[in-house]
């Protein structure tokens, strides 16, 4: 493929994902039924990736998108009926006829619904897997089998899966409507977390995997940066979108040349994209002052400080574990406390650290947790305890279910054993 | 998450059947196939042949032998698997619980290694 072919297909897809959801509310405004207009939209976007090149891109694209997916729409809705008529020898529906698509000039084309598909597919009844999937598909513009690639499942199961999170919806009698608040930002909490999940399953890919996946991160920070441009109000989506470009910006340093996970203290910061820092610093004073805080902005701050480090010994702890301590009331998980417990040994040594950390042992959701031992081996390594701090990476080794994180424990292991 | 439901089979169990009871443990594979396809779960499944089939392959000093074998002490041995992403790990026990060999002999249920990983 030539360059200009490369560029031109790449914005061809740039213009097929920013249309997808919006298409697709269109068409729902008009004929209701998500689940069939879904698979419509789906339709028109696989019709227009193998047309387009060819025949150029229509003047009006969308305009374009809709008419196709309405067309299939109907056909859809004729068969049905056919399939009906053999079925019951008697038509149970009126014709397709009334589903003609709309006119370039109609101003339901400038609607954008964006927001309105992704909450219905972060519906909170669907598992958070479904709401991922569902979320590539009819907001990502994503194909199936492009899904199922970046999840390593066939794409028949994917399929399925998505075509199940529709029935669910359609069975929980959801509509398709903006709830006022404070079902909103409920609803908005949802609809993070989903597009958190999908950039970390990108984000924390190690070389094996990392092309299949890269695209999952770009895509969760595409709709995240669509979220807050359709909500700029939004602190928590400002601050969500800070922490993936301040995380993401780590990306060329987190991994050695074999692929081994580097950890954070001894990341090449050369490597870090300045520009993303720059970026994610710069939409996070913006965001900050204008309060209510809430826990992704915390997080975006906290890897701002990280961020301002010119290098790990420069590192402001009392800070990040003030930080640390703000999260866990805002939103307590077994995750923050453990990195609670880091930073606070960062601050007050090692010892502080491990008796906190003897105190977590009982803790039901930590118990037995391959990470819990890793931050003890940390902590005992820190405390110059080279027997123990091994045995207990060794430990942690042995219960991660991470092939990476495997490979960096047991290293850190050998390390003590030749020392 | 993904677990691998590992499926042990132990032949003098087997063979003390009745045809009707090993009809049923086969009746309730095909069962349990459209149950997690349908769910969208499913991600691979294998039977294997049984072991007086296998052979060993070791290469030593780039010299590659196969040999019969392993010869196994354990009465019970791997047979076949059934792999599924599921949601958690109390599911991949419900569905474990589901193959019909967990009434006659055992299923192992173990994670599948992930290639993503954190920094710490």
């Amino acid at each position: 493929m030539s360059q200009g072919d490369g560029a031109h297909g790449r914005r061809i897809e740039g213009l097929l994902r920013d249309a997808a959801p919006r298409v697709l509310g269109v068409l729902v405004r008009r004929y209701g039924e998500f689940d069939e207009c879904e698979d419509a939209v789906q339709e028109a976007l696989l019709a227009a990736s193998q047309q387009w090149p060819a025949t150029g891109v229509p003047d009006n694209p969308r305009a374009w998108l809709v008419t196709v997916a309405s067309r299939r729409l109907t056909d859809q809705v004729r068969s049905n009926i056919a399939r009906r008529r053999r079925e019951e020898a008697v038509a149970t529906m009126a014709g397709g006829d009334q589903l003609v698509a709309p006119a370039a000039d109609d101003p339901i084309l400038d609607r954008d619904d964006t927001l309105t598909v992704l909450l219905l597919c972060c519906h909170p009844s669907l598992p958070p897997p479904s709401q991922a999937a569902l979320t590539l598909r009819a907001v990502g513009g994503l194909t199936t089998a492009e899904i199922a690639r970046a999840y390593f499942v066939p794409e028949a199961t994917m399929a399925q899966r998505i075509s199940r999170a529709k029935q669910r919806i359609k069975a929980d009698g959801a509509r398709f409507e903006t709830p006022g608040d404070p079902e909103l930002s409920e609803r908005m909490r949802v609809v993070m977390q989903v597009l958190y999940l999908i950039f970390n399953e990108g984000y924390t890919a190690t070389s094996g995997t990392a092309l299949a996946r890269a695209d999952l991160t770009r895509e969760a920070m595409r709709l995240v940066r669509t979220v807050h441009e359709l909500r700029p109000d939004d602190g928590e989506a400002a601050g969500l979108l800070a922490l993936m470009l301040l995380t993401d910006a780590r990306r060329p340093a987190r991994t050695g040349p074999s692929g081994e996970l580097v950890p954070l203290a001894e990341q090449n910061r050369g490597l870090w994209d300045g520009d993303a820092m720059a970026a994610g610093l710069a939409l996070l004073a913006e965001t900050l002052p204008h309060g209510p805080v809430g826990p992704y902005q915390v997080q975006a701050a906290i890897a701002a400080v990280h961020a301002e480090a010119p290098h790990a010994d420069n590192t402001d702890w009392p800070q990040i574990l003030s930080l640390y301590d703000l999260l866990a009331v805002l939103a307590p998980n077994p995750m923050v406390t453990l990195n609670r417990v880091v930073a606070l040994a960062m601050v007050f040594g090692p010892r502080a650290g491990l008796d906190e950390l003897s105190a977590l042992d009982e803790d039901p959701q930590l118990a037995g947790h391959h990470r819990i031992d890793a931050v003890r081996a940390h902590l005992l390594d820190m405390a110059g305890d080279a027997a123990a701090a091994r045995h207990a990476y060794e430990a942690a080794a042995r219960k991660t279910t991470s092939v990476p994180e495997r490979r960096y424990l047991l290293a850190r292991a050998a390390r003590l054993a030749t020392d | 998450m993904k677990y691998l439901l590992m499926i042990y089979m132990n032949d003098d169990v087997f063979e003390s059947l009745s045809e009707a009871e090993r009809n049923a443990i086969f009746a309730g594979h095909e069962q349990f196939m459209p149950k997690i396809r349908e769910s969208g779960e499913f991600v691979g499944t294998a039977a294997l042949s049984n072991p007086t089939q296998s052979k060993t392959v070791r290469v030593r000093d780039g010299v590659t032998s196969a040999t019969d074998g392993p010869y196994i002490e354990t009465k019970e041995y791997l047979a076949g698997y059934y792999a599924v992403d599921c949601e958690s790990l109390d599911r991949a026990i419900e569905l474990a619980a589901m193959i019909p060999d967990a009434g006659l002999t055992a299923i192992e249920v173990r994670p599948v290694m992930d290639e993503s990983g954190l920094e710490i």
